[in-house]
């Protein structure tokens, strides 16, 4: 069943196809463009293209693949980089030349290279859909390979497999592939969800100390341009204390991907000293590829990073931004001529981006492994405004605020985060984490951090109307102790030795602050002069 | 590939600058059709979009004269393209590619497709290496490095026209395989004369391209494109180090603006299409490097601030897209500061990697932080000397006042011509030293 285009919008064709299902996949044209059915007709159909529609002619064929849009999931992911549609860039590079023309296409996993596998389950074991049949070595961690039916084993494979050949077979002769391809709309299975609660490590003094995140939890980075979205994201890809990163750069800067791809290709992940790289996935949708296929990338994302999840991973997920994400999802809509709600955006933006968040999680998966899938995910509010749709949907859906100042990065401070519009729902269980595994006194001291913080404000607001002068000496020990707080502590320098710490470092750091603080107190009050002390902590 | 050419005189509807034509077989997105008025007269036209047998056209030009009954709409079969050659260097094209200065067209060398593709990431080289514009706040401070997009923010009234001029003629980068593209959207009569006067005095190559504030809207939108083929064509065809310089892209917008009412698409913030970004970044991402080929693409262009307001769409989506930015100060300009750069909201993100030993000089980085940091402490202590006075302030302080004066006057301000970044820096470091406490 073959069709014919019949109309073209911008990234919407329509086809004269009846007998689809909704999100089927599409091949259009001689060039074989990948498209999605987005809506359906008695007569028609309307098909979301995800490279440019430029050069397609009406009455070109249109070809139904009969399967929704789906990735690849199998042996071979690590370290790759992929556009929005899971094709490999490097090896697309290596096919076509430096720039992407439209049609090309190459498969997504390297199918003929070969893996050692070593099974778990043998000939006669019944395994169920979604059970582990065996793993390889993927880099330095086991990938599980999964059965996708269940049932009685008749054969399975021992050492060297490739993943075009089946690694085990049913005894209703039902073949078990190592890959398989999964919708990426839809939701991994597992079998139930487990609440957060220990941390996730960031490497991000401000971030671990004040606003902590959960293992499972979601975050979102709102800010202006040049606030330092992308540095802080690609700060947390190097150092957070995961098995598995995957990144997706969604509508953003393709010097800044290169740039990634450089720094990660020679640097180790602070914890397990192996290179990043093999713990790295990429997806790298720039802002001037396929605004469809922009759309697709973070689901294209979610589902690799579901997929190692189900290995009983620990997974963070980062997108920079969610902003293109819903931009691209408004221009799809608009070409649909649907019914525009706020600011153009399509009524079903919080739903889909609440819908995207809750695939994060810890969870008790099929196998019975607690795996976690965490997110954070920068957004780019026009104007600096976060009352727009899009931010304020993030906001709804997200357990941990990181909000960055624009007047915080014009001084210099970054990362960039306003200590006191941000917040972590997650601050409470992670803490208590923290007090027993690190220290005893985190809490205590994050609460005298904090109230040092708030003093600062107060004190700042009362001298600008007073006048600097009518401030006590111990005011100015605290706008000292402040600033040292601000600069040593809060402020990260991505380009320097000091763009990661240990919880260990983190709580020494402001336990130096604090003790230092409160001995000058006491000497100021015993009548020392305020200008010795200050000048000994220096 | 059809083998002839189609003709149709089916016209069902003119609107603005869009044609409606009905009964068409086999047409493609984004063809490109000729138009002829009924006196004879020749518009090209770009297929929007299609449904069955419905076509909507947008023309590039006047639709004054076009009439529904005796208006031809040839299909041509073939995408947008631009035509290139060596031989285009130090020429004058108007928004649609036509010579402008009075010498025949040339002959082309060959044709690439006007949108250009997406650069494959992964073979992007990351931008290194500097090039030299002769103004010490944007080489000291703000530094320009090959593949890198930096806009310069100017608010109406402020000489953004002298400062592309200079830019223009001071620019150049050590290797010396360099070529100015310059892309002219919406310029006056008078500026144009302006700018043929600084083109004709260029030591440089150079490819202008210029639309005119009285030339057709949708040429504003294609002339960057054109521009930037050119420049893509002799930074990864021949090697060379290409700046495109656009002035001014808020011109572009109003465009892009125009035509999206004219289409009667729906309007997002202060009436600019829901795509800007998109399309804004289509442009922008074509500055580049590829790996292993030499050659570059650095793009420098000119938004004006409508209202002096950074938070509009213009400048604001400008901002998400580029690598930084070089503001201009009304302030500044008043002080009469030439050209009145305030460095402290400026900054070119990828400056790290275009500065140092080999690049520049060895002490770059620490001579723009010294720079940087003392302007920055001297403009928050401007704020108190007009509650306090001069007077009140310490040694220390006042120190640091007089630094901030001389940087902006000396530093900032050029008297005459370009400075080296030697020269740059040296000066730097001679304003610090004068200026700290010995
Ligand atoms: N942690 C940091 N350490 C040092 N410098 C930083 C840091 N974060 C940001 N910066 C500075 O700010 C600049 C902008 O940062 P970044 O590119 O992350 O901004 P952004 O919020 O992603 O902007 P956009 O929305 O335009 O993409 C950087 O080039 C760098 O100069
Ligand atoms: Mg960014």
């Amino acid at each position: 069943m073959t069709g014919r285009i019949i109309g073209i919008t911008g990234p919407t064709v329509t086809v004269d196809l009846a007998d689809l299902k909704l999100y089927d996949r599409l091949k259009v044209g001689h060039g074989g463009l990948q498209g999605e059915v987005v809506r359906l007709a008695s007569d028609h159909a309307v098909v979301q293209v995800y490279e440019e529609t430029k050069g397609l002619g009406v009455g070109e064929p249109a070809q139904p693949l009969g399967v929704p849009l789906s990735v690849r999931l199998g042996p071979g992911l690590m370290g790759q980089v992929y556009d929005g549609l899971q094709r490999p860039l490097p090896l697309m590079g290596e096919k076509f030349g430096p720039f992407i023309r439209p049609g090309c296409e190459l498969p997504s996993l390297p199918e003929d290279s070969t893996w050692l596998f070593t099974p778990l389950k043998k000939a006669g074991d019944r395994i169920e859909a979604g059970g582990a049949l065996g793993f390889v070595r993927e880099n330095s961690f086991d990938h599980y390979i999964f059965a996708q039916t269940g049932g009685v084993i008749s054969t399975i494979a021992l050492g060297e497999i490739n993943l075009q050949t089946p690694v085990a077979t049913l005894e209703d002769t039902t073949l078990l592939h190592p890959a398989h391809d999964w919708p990426i709309r839809t939701p991994r299975p597992f079998r139930r969800k487990l609440p957060p609660t220990s941390p996730l490590i960031t490497g991000q003094r401000v971030l671990d100390f004040f606003f902590p995140l959960s293992l499972g939890g979601t975050a979102i980075i709102p800010g202006g341009f040049g606030t330092g979205k992308t540095i802080l994201e690609q700060a947390i890809a190097k150092h957070a204390a995961v098995d598995v990163v995957v990144y997706v750069g969604c509508g953003e800067r393709g010097n800044e991907m290169a740039e990634m791809l450089e720094e990660f290709a020679s640097l180790n992940d602070p914890w397990s000293g192996r290179p990043l790289a093999e713990r790295t996935i990429m997806v790298a949708n720039t802002s001037n590829m396929s605004v469809a296929a922009r759309e697709a990338s973070i689901y294209t994302a979610v589902s690799m990073a579901e997929y190692y999840r189900d290995m009983g991973c620990h997974v963070l997920l980062l997108a920079d931004s969610i902003s293109r994400w819903a931009e691209a999802l408004r221009e799809v809509s608009s070409a649909l001529e649907e019914m525009p709600g706020e600011e153009g955006y399509p009524t079903y933006l919080a739903s889909r981006l609440s819908g995207y968040f809750s695939r994060a999680g810890v969870v008790e998966t099929i196998n019975g492994k607690m795996g976690s899938l965490s997110m954070i995910l920068s957004v780019s509010p026009p104007g600096g405004d976060f009352t727009e749709p899009t931010t304020q949907a993030c906001l709804r859906a997200s357990g941990a605020f990181y909000m960055l100042d624009t007047s915080l990065a014009h001084r210099r401070h970054f990362p960039a985060i306003n200590w006191v519009q941000s917040y972590s729902l997650y601050a409470e269980d992670v803490d208590k984490h923290f007090s027993e595994a690190v220290s005893p006194a985190w809490a205590t001291l994050k609460q005298k951090g904090l109230a040092l913080l708030q003093k600062e404000e107060k004190l700042r607001e009362v001298s600008e109307i007073v006048g600097a002068e009518e401030l006590q000496d111990e005011d100015h020990l605290l706008l000292h102790t402040a600033g040292e707080l601000r600069d040593r502590f809060l402020c990260q320098n991505s380009f320097s030795d000091d763009g990661f710490s240990t919880p260990e470092q983190t709580v020494r750091l402001m336990d130096l602050i604090v003790r230092q603080y409160e001995e000058a107190t006491t000497r100021l009050a015993q009548g020392e002069e305020l200008s010795v002390l200050l000048k000994e902590m220096q | 590939m059809r083998l002839a050419e189609y003709r149709y005189s089916t016209l069902q509807g003119i609107r603005s600058q869009l044609l409606f034509v009905g009964q068409v077989e086999a047409v493609r997105m984004g063809e490109v059709v000729r138009v002829i008025a009924p006196d004879g007269h020749e518009l090209e036209g770009e297929v929007l979009t299609v449904h069955k047998n419905d076509v909507l056209i947008q023309v590039f030009g006047e639709c004054r004269g076009l009439d529904i009954q005796n208006t031809t709409v040839v299909f041509t079969d073939a995408i947008k393209q631009t035509p290139l050659s060596p031989t285009m260097l130090n020429r004058v094209f108007s928004g649609s590619m036509h010579p402008l200065d009075n010498k025949p067209m040339f002959v082309p060398d060959r044709w690439w497709p006007t949108g250009g593709f997406p650069l494959n990431p992964t073979l992007r080289e990351s931008p290194r290496e500097f090039i030299e514009t002769g103004i010490s706040a944007i080489d000291g401070l703000t530094t320009l490095v090959k593949g890198q997009k930096l806009p310069i923010f100017s608010c109406a009234g402020l000489p953004s026209r002298q400062m592309v001029a200079d830019i223009l003629k001071y620019s150049r980068t050590p290797q010396g395989n360099f070529v100015v593209i310059f892309v002219a959207l919406g310029l006056t009569h008078h500026d144009y004369a302006f700018y043929m006067r600084t083109l004709e005095e260029l030591n440089t190559h150079y490819v202008a391209i210029v639309n005119l504030a009285s030339d057709s809207v949708l040429e504003r939108l294609l002339a960057p494109r054109f521009g930037l083929t050119v420049a893509e064509y002799f930074a990864f065809q021949h090697g060379m180090d290409a700046l495109a310089v656009v002035t001014d892209m808020t011109n572009y917008c109003d465009a892009l603006r125009e035509i999206s009412s004219a289409r009667e698409e729906l309007p997002g913030r202060r009436g600019y299409p829901g795509y800007m970004y998109s399309d804004l970044a289509l442009l922008f991402e074509r500055a580049g490097r590829i790996k292993g080929r030499p050659g570059s693409v650095t793009m420098l262009p000119v938004v004006t601030m409508p209202e002096d307001d950074i938070t509009h769409p213009i400048p604001d989506l400008t901002g998400y897209i580029t690598e930084g930015q070089i503001v201009l100060s009304r302030e500044m300009h008043q002080q009469g500061i030439y050209p009145p750069i305030d460095v402290l909201p400026s900054l070119s993100r990828l400056m790290q990697h275009g500065i140092g030993e080999g690049l520049t000089r060895k002490d770059h980085r620490t001579v723009a932080n010294d720079l940087y940091r003392q302007y920055a402490r001297g403009r928050d202590l401007r704020g108190l000397a007009a509650i306090v006075g001069r007077e009140g302030m310490t040694e220390t302080d006042r120190r640091i006042l007089d630094f901030c004066d001389g940087f902006e006057k000396e530093f900032v301000h050029h008297q005459v011509g370009r400075r080296s970044v030697l020269e740059t820096l040296d000066l730097g470091k001679e304003l610090l030293a004068r200026y700290t406490p010995p």
